[in-house]
C-alpha cells in the first residue's frame, strides 16, 4: 500500500487542503494547515502526535462538529458540512447518557434513523450490545457499569446506526491498562467482523500501531501531516508484542527529531 | 437493638411541649400573649369540627397550585429561551435576575390597584413570585448542560425539537426541579402575604383566618394558623419534591 494513494477514486473520505483556524487569547491561532488526506473504505487509519498537534480538531472536521476555513472534507463525494449519523463518534468519555439505561443508550442513534421498524430497531440494539460483551446488562444504567463498560457501551451506540465511518476520538485514554488491552482486542475483532471505515485519533504510538492500517503522524504549530507509516503486522495484534514495539520506537524517534523539544503525553 | 431515626425528633418535640405547657400553666405568662399547647389544641379542634380549617385549607392550596403550575407554565419555557438566545438571556434573563431579589409582597399593592381585591389580584402577586426563580433555574441548568452530550447527540442527528426534549431537558432535569422547589417556596411565602394583605370576598384562606386572629387577639389561632402553613410547606417538601429529587439523584448515580 503505498504512503499516498495517486487515485482518489477508491477513497472514501478525502480531505483537501483542510485549514481551521481558531479565535485564541493571543489572536488568531492556525490549528490544522494544509491537511491532505485520503481514507479508504475499510481502513483503520489513525491520527497520532503530541498535545496541541490538531489530531482532535481534525476529527471534530470529519464529524461536521466544526466547518473547516480553506479546503474540502468530502464523503463519498460529498462535501462534509454538519453533524451526521454516517459519521458517528466514540468521544475520549463516554458521553453516555445517565438517565438512559444502557440498551436506551444504544437505541438513541437507531430511533433517529428513519426506515426501521420498533422490532429491528431492538434486534440491531441488542446485538451490537452482544457484540460488545454487554448482553446481560442491557438495564444497567451508565453509573452502575465500570469505566470500560461503559466505553464499550458507546461504541455499541456508536456501531449501530451502521455509519460510513467510526471516529474515535481519544476513547481508551481514560482507561486503565488492563482494560485498554481487552478493548484493542474487542476492536480488532469488531473491526474484522464489521469492515468498518475507522479513523481514530491518540497520543499513544503503540496503540497507533496496535490498531492502525496506517498511522498518521501530525506535529504541532501548526497541525501539519509529518509522516505516514504502513503498519503490516499481521492481526490480531498483541499491544506488548515486540516487532510492534519496536516499529513504535521507529515512530517516536522520528517524532522526536521534528521536535526541538519532546512533548509530554508521548509513550 | 438499634433506635428509629424518627423516635429523637418525637421524643424531643415533646418534652419542648411539656414544657411549654407546663410554663403556661404555671402563669408566669399572660395565656393571651402565649397560648398552651393545649389551647392551640382545642382552637385547632374546633376549627376542623366547624369546617372552617378545612374550607380555608382548600382556598389557600387551590390558589397555590393554580399560581404555581402558571407560574412553572411560564418560567420553563421562558428559561430555556434565555438559555438559547442570548438577546433573551441579557433582556428577560436579566430582568429576572432583578425581580427575584423583589420580596414577593411589594407584588401586593400592584395587584390590587390592577385588579382590585379579588382572585386575580392573589393569583398575580403568587404568578410573580414563583416565575422569575423558575426562569433563572431552568435558564442556569440549561446553559450547564454537558457540551458533550450535545455533541454526542448531533452526531447521531439529533436536532431542534428532539434535542431539547431528548437531551436538553432531562440533562437538565435535577437543576430544574430543584428550580420548581425554590419557585413553590416563593409561591407560598407571596401567597400568605397577599391573603394577609387583600381581604377577598371570593375565599377565604389560611392567610384570611391567621388575619383575622389578629383582629380577635386569638394568638391561639395565629399560632395554630401559622403550624399549619409550616405542616402544608413540609409535607410538600416531603411528599413531593423530596421523592423526586431522591430518585433523579439515585438513577444517575448521585446518591447510594
Amino acid at each position: 500500500m503505498p504512503a499516498h494513494p495517486s487515485s482518489e477514486s477508491n477513497s472514501q473520505l478525502t480531505l483537501r487542503n483542510v485549514t481551521k483556524r481558531f479565535n485564541g487569547r493571543a489572536g488568531l491561532v492556525t490549528a490544522v494547515e494544509d491537511i491532505n488526506l485520503q481514507v479508504k473504505e475499510g481502513e483503520f487509519l489513525v491520527l497520532v502526535g503530541p498535545s496541541g498537534c490538531g489530531k482532535s480538531t481534525l476529527l471534530s472536521l470529519l464529524a461536521g462538529l466544526e466547518q473547516v476555513d480553506e479546503g474540502s472534507i468530502k464523503l463519498d463525494g460529498a462535501n462534509v458540512v454538519e453533524p451526521g449519523r454516517d459519521r458517528l463518534v466514540m468521544f475520549q468519555q463516554d458521553a453516555l447518557f445517565p438517565w438512559l439505561d444502557a440498551l436506551e443508550n444504544v437505541l438513541f442513534g437507531l430511533r433517529l434513523k428513519p426506515g426501521l421498524t420498533d422490532a429491528e430497531r431492538l434486534e440491531a440494539a441488542r446485538y451490537y450490545l452482544d457484540l460488545v460483551g454487554l448482553a446481560d446488562r442491557e438495564k444497567a444504567h451508565p453509573h452502575e457499569l465500570s469505566g470500560g463498560m461503559r466505553q464499550r457501551v458507546a461504541l455499541a451506540r456508536s456501531l449501530a446506526p451502521n455509519p460510513r465511518v467510526l471516529l474515535m476520538d481519544e476513547p481508551f485514554s481514560s482507561l486503565d491498562a488492563l482494560t485498554r488491552d481487552q478493548l484493542y482486542g474487542d476492536i480488532q475483532k469488531i473491526f474484522k467482523q464489521r469492515k468498518k471505515t475507522i479513523v481514530l485519533v491518540t497520543h499513544n504510538i503503540r496503540e497507533a500501531v496496535c490498531l492502525g492500517d496506517r498511522v498518521v503522524l501530525l506535529s504541532p504549530n501548526p497541525g501539519r501531516i509529518r509522516q505516514v507509516f504502513n503498519i503490516d503486522l499481521p492481526r490480531p495484534r498483541r499491544i506488548n508484542d515486540p516487532a510492534l514495539a519496536t516499529l513504535a520506537a521507529d515512530i517516536t524517534t522520528a517524532l522526536s527529531a521534528h521536535l526541538a523539544e519532546p512533548k509530554e503525553g508521548l509513550v | 437493638m438499634k433506635t428509629p431515626r424518627a423516635l429523637v425528633p418525637i421524643v424531643i418535640g415533646l418534652l419542648l411541649l411539656g414544657g411549654w405547657e407546663w410554663f403556661v400553666r404555671s402563669g408566669r405568662v399572660d395565656d393571651v400573649l402565649v397560648p398552651a399547647p393545649t389551647q392551640i389544641g382545642e382552637w385547632f379542634w374546633s376549627a376542623l369540627r366547624d369546617g372552617s380549617l378545612a374550607s380555608a385549607t382548600w382556598v389557600t392550596m387551590r390558589r397555590l397550585m393554580l399560581g404555581f403550575i402558571i407560574g412553572a407554565a411560564i418560567g420553563i419555557p421562558v428559561g430555556a429561551l434565555c438559555a438559547r438566545s442570548s438577546l433573551a438571556r441579557d433582556t428577560i434573563g436579566i430582568l429576572s435576575l432583578g425581580l427575584q431579589t423583589l420580596p414577593s409582597v411589594c407584588w401586593v399593592p400592584v395587584a390590587i390597584i390592577a385588579f382590585g381585591q379579588n382572585e386575580a389580584a392573589v393569583l398575580f402577586v403568587v404568578v410573580m413570585g414563583t416565575v422569575w426563580a423558575v426562569v433563572i433555574a431552568v435558564q442556569e441548568s440549561v446553559l450547564s448542560v454537558q457540551p458533550l452530550y450535545l455533541r454526542a447527540a448531533m452526531t447521531m442527528g439529533s436536532r431542534g425539537w428532539h434535542l431539547w426534549t431528548k437531551v436538553i431537558f432531562p440533562a437538565a432535569l435535577p437543576g430544574i426541579i430543584s428550580g420548581l422547589k425554590q419557585g413553590w417556596a416563593f409561591a407560598w411565602r407571596s401567597l400568605m402575604a397577599a391573603e394577609i394583605f387583600v381581604v377577598i370576598l371570593s375565599g377565604f384562606g389560611l392567610g384570611s383566618l391567621l388575619h383575622a386572629g389578629r383582629e380577635l387577639l386569638r394568638m391561639d389561632q395565629v399560632v395554630g394558623v401559622m403550624l399549619v402553613v409550616v405542616g402544608v410547606g413540609l409535607l410538600a417538601d416531603l411528599l413531593f419534591f423530596s421523592p423526586i429529587e431522591r430518585w433523579l439523584r439515585r438513577s444517575r448515580g448521585l446518591e447510594r
